[in-house]
């Protein structure tokens, strides 16, 4: 609209001040840029001997592994052959973040329109205050809650599931013992992952411009309308990107998973069964006690569910790409 | 079906803010009304109590009456969203739906309200992009965005999207200050055909276009910065430029205004 402006032809410049700017640059400039440089190489260097060092340390423990370190459902590199494998882990992580993010993500984004869109501004307010609260809760504290509380009270949750829903198969339980299983996993992380959903979501919605909303408003849409029409399409990127934030620490989850799950080597469809394990877990349950060759094992553990963060968020970032016409970032 | 617009005895607030006191006007079905007056002399924020879009800003409150045709859309049982589906708005920036494409841009208000048959949309939103002049220029891409289009064709777009739901008003707030003088005809001259089946008001700061398009021409003033807008005079076009009865109005039009 306003490139009439930005492209016509410069003013023409005093020949002394293309002098200057052509001439020495000052010494701040230079000195500026020499650390900015500096820091930016010795991160990298740092960052490529880090990656460097796992990833020899993982090629040691895995070369000497008996069995296929990606399909094998058990962890025992002290042992002769060492067999260890990362199936498991892997189906675990996987699916108790699946359950949390379906969980979380759904609510996250009510509670931020109801906190942008709905709620009156003195309800509105102290309620994003204690969001932000719940988002620096340490996750330990996530963990000894969910063990001591939330363990009791999902097992009548178990129980009906598995009464009501037993026929889906997933909610079938064909074990006993008490909920430490990769559902109440899924579940705890859902809670520890939902302020910072919402707190980015939130953000984003308070950004729709007034105009797009007025657009729907003028049109006679309802409150939800609004929000079906304007927000959420505007918010979509900040939906995907604010969720890649909670997945990635769902993923990552140590603490909380340790204390909540009672681990065990073996991958079951049916969510309620007790055991099960993910990657940090593993690796924090075990890395005390294991010898040099068993930290291998755990950090080559580490690598892949570092390689399956960065699949996860390249895969966002190509769904945001491939909207971008339609992101209002050129209206 | 256009229908005649009768306020009376409007004042609107933000806040504790008196933003226009005391506004009473009639505008035919059928005609073209323009509003004139200096900056922040209430002219947008009259516009929007005509469609109850004031009262979504914070704070926005509204005394009095309009009438359209017989019906008060201040009474108490009538519900502002209804309103806003037969008095239609065009914006002073252009504000398609940037998430969404041509197509569903036009057809938004349509799907908004539910009543059309299926088979129907896409002859509706091709007539209103007509009625906009804009379907020579996007009949290839309606499946292209509409953020996409310039910001000429964009206003036309919201304009065909407002004409869609065949709404009884159309309001515009300075619809063509964003645009160039060839986009700004090409709506002046929709302005003009649009009048045939539309009761129409418009805000501008051009004096030249309030001339060009309207019937009638409303002058709008305020006695100080800060105190409340009032409407000045409302007479017929020609009667406001040629030989206005208020002082003020022949000052502010010929610029020895302030
Ligand atoms: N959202 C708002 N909150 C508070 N006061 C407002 C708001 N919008 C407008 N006002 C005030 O209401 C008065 C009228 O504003 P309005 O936008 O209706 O003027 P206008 O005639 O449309 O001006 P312009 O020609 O510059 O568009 C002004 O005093 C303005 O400061
Ligand atoms: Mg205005």
């Amino acid at each position: 609209m306003d490139t009439a402006t930005t492209t016509s032809a410069p003013p023409p410049r005093a020949p002394q001040q293309t002098g200057t700017t052509r001439g020495k640059p000052r010494p701040g400039d230079r000195i500026f840029l020499g650390m900015s440089r500096g820091a930016g190489i010795f991160l990298l260097v740092i960052m490529a001997a880090i990656a460097g060092f796992l990833t020899y340390r993982a090629g040691i423990a895995i070369s000497k592994d008996d069995a296929n370190f990606l399909t094998t459902s058990e962890w025992n590199p002290a042992g002769d052959p060492p067999v260890f494998g990362i199936a498991v882990l892997a189906f675990g992580t996987v699916v108790s973040s699946v359950i949390a993010m379906v969980i979380a993500v759904p609510v996250a984004i009510g509670i931020a329109l109801f906190i942008s869109h709905y709620a009156p501004r003195r309800i509105a307010t102290p309620l994003a205050y204690v969001v932000d609260l719940l988002a620096a809760v340490p996750s330990i504290i996530y963990g000894l809650w969910g063990a001591i509380f939330l363990v009791p009270y999902l097992d009548g949750l178990n129980s009906w599931l598995n009464e009501y829903l037993g026929w889906t198969y997933i909610f079938e339980k064909t074990g006993e013992g008490v909920a430490r299983n990769l559902f109440t996993v899924g579940i705890l992380l859902a809670i520890m992952i939902l302020p910072i959903i919402t707190n980015v979501t939130r953000e984003v919605f308070l950004q729709v411009p007034k105009m797009h909303e007025e657009a729907a408003l003028a049109l006679g849409a309802t409150r939800w309308e609004v929000i079906r029409m304007s927000v959420l399409p505007f918010g979509r990127s900040g939906i995907i990107s604010a969720s890649m934030l909670g997945l990635g620490r769902a993923l990552g989850e140590t603490m909380a998973v340790a204390v909540v799950l009672s681990p065990s080597f073996v991958i079951s469809g049916h969510l309620l069964d007790p055991g099960g394990g993910t990657f940090a877990q593993n690796i924090a349950a075990k890395f005390n006690e294991a010898d040099e060759f068993g930290r291998d094992a755990l950090i080559a553990s580490g690598l892949v569910l570092f390689v399956i963060t960065l699949v996860v968020n390249g895969a966002a970032r190509a769904i945001i790409a491939r909207r971008k016409e339609y992101s209002g970032a050129n209206a | 079906m256009a229908k005649r617009i009768d306020v009376s005895g409007l004042t609107a607030y933000y806040g504790s803010h008196k933003a226009i006191d005391d506004i009473s006007m009639t505008v035919e079905p059928r005609s073209v009304t323009a509003f004139i007056g200096p900056s922040g002399c209430g002219k947008s924020t009259f516009l929007r109590t005509l469609n109850r879009m004031h009262e979504v800003t914070p704070g926005g409150r509204v005394e009095g009456k309009v009438l359209l045709d017989d019906e008060n859309l201040y009474a108490k049982d009538v519900d502002p969203v209804a309103v806003r589906r037969t008095v239609g708005m065009v914006f002073q920036r252009p504000n398609p739906f940037p998430t969404m494409s041509i197509f569903d841009n036009v057809a938004a208000g349509l799907r908004l309200n539910g009543t059309y048959k299926k088979n129907q949309l896409a002859e509706i939103v091709e007539r209103s992009l007509r009625g906009a002049n804009l379907w020579n220029e996007v009949k290839d891409r309606l499946n292209k965005p509409g953020s996409g289009l310039s910001g000429g064709q964009q206003q036309r777009l919201c304009i065909a999207r407002a004409i869609a739901v065949e709404p009884d008003v159309l309001l515009m707030d300075e619809p063509c200050s964003a645009l160039d003088p060839i986009s700004t005809l090409a709506i002046e001259d929709l302005i003009g055909e649009l009048k045939e089946r539309f009761t129409i008001v418009i805000v501008t700061h051009n004096m030249q276009q309030a001339a060009r398009v309207s019937d009638r021409t409303a002058f709008f003033n305020l006695s100080a910065v800060g105190q409340p807008g009032k409407l000045i005079e409302i007479d017929d076009t020609e009667r406001i430029f040629a030989n206005p009865s208020v002082q003020a109005t022949e000052d502010y039009i010929s610029g020895r205004f302030g």
